[in-house]
């Protein structure tokens, strides 16, 4: 009974979770994620509020009835702001949360848990996805009621479908700078990128209008070619090929997810707090 | 023949002391205690076999070997940055040794099957402060196959009225109690508790004491880290004292006190130091303000002594060293005691 394998003895049979079983953890870690975010007022405020707030003013109020290379200024406006805020609810709610999580224990009580790890991340990308999705059809709904922004349906859900979309690559990007920022710091380093980022690919003055130099910079910038992609939706686009678009937003969203994978490697095996 | 498996299994629980720098330490591991879960005993259900652990320079864990048998209560005891919360990160995984090995349930502790039987407390910055006491819970219940129902759990971590409240909103002390509601809600074989009591009050305390106890006795085992000594003396099986990262001392609570056994006398006196400790039986002799303090393996043969040469005596106490007098005794060459904050 008790012999020098008694160790073994205590093991059961492997665990084997059935797929309805890792389905519902995916859920829940997803759902909770996302209650968490919209519990919490920084989020929720700087995330929704701004991009909603700048499209009412420079979208609608201001220059409501002019267009932009022959495309109404709400319609375009839905483009770029859209694009602003998807970066900005992806960014935020990635690296936000993954750099606080990290540096302050909580991840490594997920870690010692029986949580598949993939699963918190997908939560945080879904999470994301889905604040993209709310801003996206908020500032649609205003243009609609105010702006007078009419589509057929299929360009409306194209135009939903891309910008959501659009939230992967800076939900990697989060990724990358959840693990190399520090809870603190965190919030400030990605406005640092955000903001520039944004103006420099013509989310805030459209295209035509940046000086030129920052016209030479914004073509290297993961939200102008975003923002090429739905503006091209709605008639304004540059008529670059979308394929290049799309490419330079993949090959970005891979170096991001390589840059955290080094960030992730190197957390094995340190320890914090 | 149980005693062959204990010979057997009691082999690595020596360790060969890497007697480097500080000379003459007390290392020593004692035997193991006979009372606690004979049937149970010979089933190591977690170990660190000859860890050695370092961050850059600094040498957290230096040869430690640990086990902690299935159904015991084992408490880590040490002051603050001893390597108590770093030998538990080794035995959930969160850690690799830079030499040595730590296993769970004779395998790897980053195997999922081992993680599913165990539960952890940790010491944590910040938990996500918007989610409710019971949405915290309902996660970490789905992670595991066959959780405890919400109502047990709350009432096994005293949260029944909390339950709706944000973590936010909680104090510190029942943030401690969520933990450990996260510990426990799969219910785990093998339960981590890292200073779990840090922060309570005397009545959360002695109520997680209590449930610390009826997880015992439901075959659980614990492994609990703590700068209380009260606390791994009213817990605990067994008690590993551990100082700057090596393992000082092993054994149940009285043996960890028999190992400093004796009696403390304390008067007032004009016989000077170098005479005290001439008097046969005195181990120790030092100056505490105005009187003096003799540390001997039996207090009357001393005392009887001290009268007859100083008749002006005066102020005499004579009391037993406990667990906190051996605990000070085992770490004496810490700098700085033990502070409560972390």
């Amino acid at each position: 009974m008790t012999t020098t394998t008694a160790p073994l003895a205590l093991s059961r049979p492997q665990i084997q979770r059935s797929p309805r079983h890792t389905a519902i953890i995916y859920l829940k870690e997803a759902k909770y994620e996302f209650l968490k975010n919209l519990r919490l007022r920084m989020y929720t405020m700087s995330v929704l509020s701004f991009p909603i707030m700048f499209y009412v003013l420079f979208g609608l109020l201001l220059n409501g009835h002019q267009a932009i290379a022959g495309t109404s200024v709400p319609a375009y406006m839905i483009a770029t702001y859209g694009t602003f805020g998807v970066m900005g609810a992806s960014l935020f709610g990635t690296a936000g949360g993954l750099a606080s999580d990290r540096g302050l224990g909580w991840l490594q009580v997920k870690r010692a848990s029986p949580m598949p790890p993939f699963a918190y991340f997908t939560a945080k990308v879904v999470t994301s996805m889905i604040f993209s999705a709310i801003i996206v059809l908020a500032l649609f709904a205003l243009g609609y009621a105010f702006g007078g922004v009419r589509m057929p349906l299929g360009q409306f859900a194209l135009l939903v479908g891309t910008l959501v979309a659009g939230s992967l690559p800076f939900s990697a990007m989060g990724l990358a700078l959840g693990y190399f920022t520090g809870p603190n710091s965190a919030p400030a380093t990605i406005n640092l990128i955000y903001l520039p980022m944004s103006f420099c690919s013509g989310l805030w003055v459209p295209f035509m209008f940046l000086p030129k130099i920052v016209q030479q910079i914004a073509v290297v910038m993961p939200p102008y070619h975003l923002a090429q992609l739905a503006l091209g939706i709605v008639g304004a686009g540059r008529h670059e090929p979308n394929a290049a678009h799309w490419e330079m937003l993949a090959a970005f969203t891979m170096i991001c997810l390589g840059v955290a994978r080094i960030g992730f490697q190197r957390d094995k095996g340190k320890l914090y707090g | 023949m149980a005693q062959s498996v204990d010979g057997k299994t009691r082999i690595d629980s020596r360790p060969d002391a890497p007697n480097g720098a500080g000379g003459p330490k007390m290392i020593e591991t004692l035997e193991q205690p006979r009372s606690a879960g004979i049937a149970n005993s010979n089933l190591v259900v977690a170990s660190l076999e000859g860890v050695n652990m370092n961050y850059g320079s600094v040498r957290a864990l230096r040869g430690v070997d640990f086990r902690v048998n299935a159904g015991e209560v084992v408490a880590l005891l040490g002051p603050n940055g001893a390597g108590k919360t770093t030998a538990v990160k080794l035995l959930l995984g969160l850690l690799q040794p830079n030499s040595g090995r730590a296993r769970v349930f004779g395998g790897d502790p980053t195997n999922p099957e081992n993680r599913m039987r165990t539960g952890a407390m940790l010491q944590v910055g910040r938990v996500p402060e918007t989610l409710r006491v019971r949405e915290h819970i309902d996660l970490f219940s789905t992670y595991y196959e066959k959780p405890m129902a919400l109502g047990e759990v709350l009432a096994a971590a005293g949260l029944e009225k909390l339950s709706d409240r944000k973590f936010g909103d909680l104090s510190g002390g029942q943030r401690q109690r969520v933990l450990f509601a996260l510990a426990i809600c799969g219910d785990p074989d093998l339960v981590f508790l890292d200073e779990p009591t840090v922060g309570l009050d005397v009545e959360a305390r002695r109520m997680l004491w209590d449930e610390i106890r009826r997880m015992v006795d439901r075959g659980k085992t614990v492994l609990l880290t703590t700068h209380y000594l009260q606390e791994a003396d009213a817990l605990a099986d067994r008690v590993a004292v551990i100082n700057k990262g090596e393992i000082i001392a092993q054994g149940t609570p009285a043996e960890i006190k028999a190992k400093t056994a004796g009696k403390r006398i304390r008067c007032i006196t004009s016989l000077n130091l170098n005479a005290l400790r001439q008097i046969p039986g005195v181990t120790e002799v030092k100056e505490d303000r105005e009187a003096v303090e003799i540390h001997a393996i039996e207090a009357e043969p001393i005392v009887r002594e001290l009268l007859a040469r100083d008749a002006g005596l005066s102020g005499l106490e004579v009391s037993s060293a406990g667990l906190e007098e051996a605990f000070l005794e085992l770490t004496r060459d810490t700098t700085n005691e033990a502070n409560q904050s972390n």
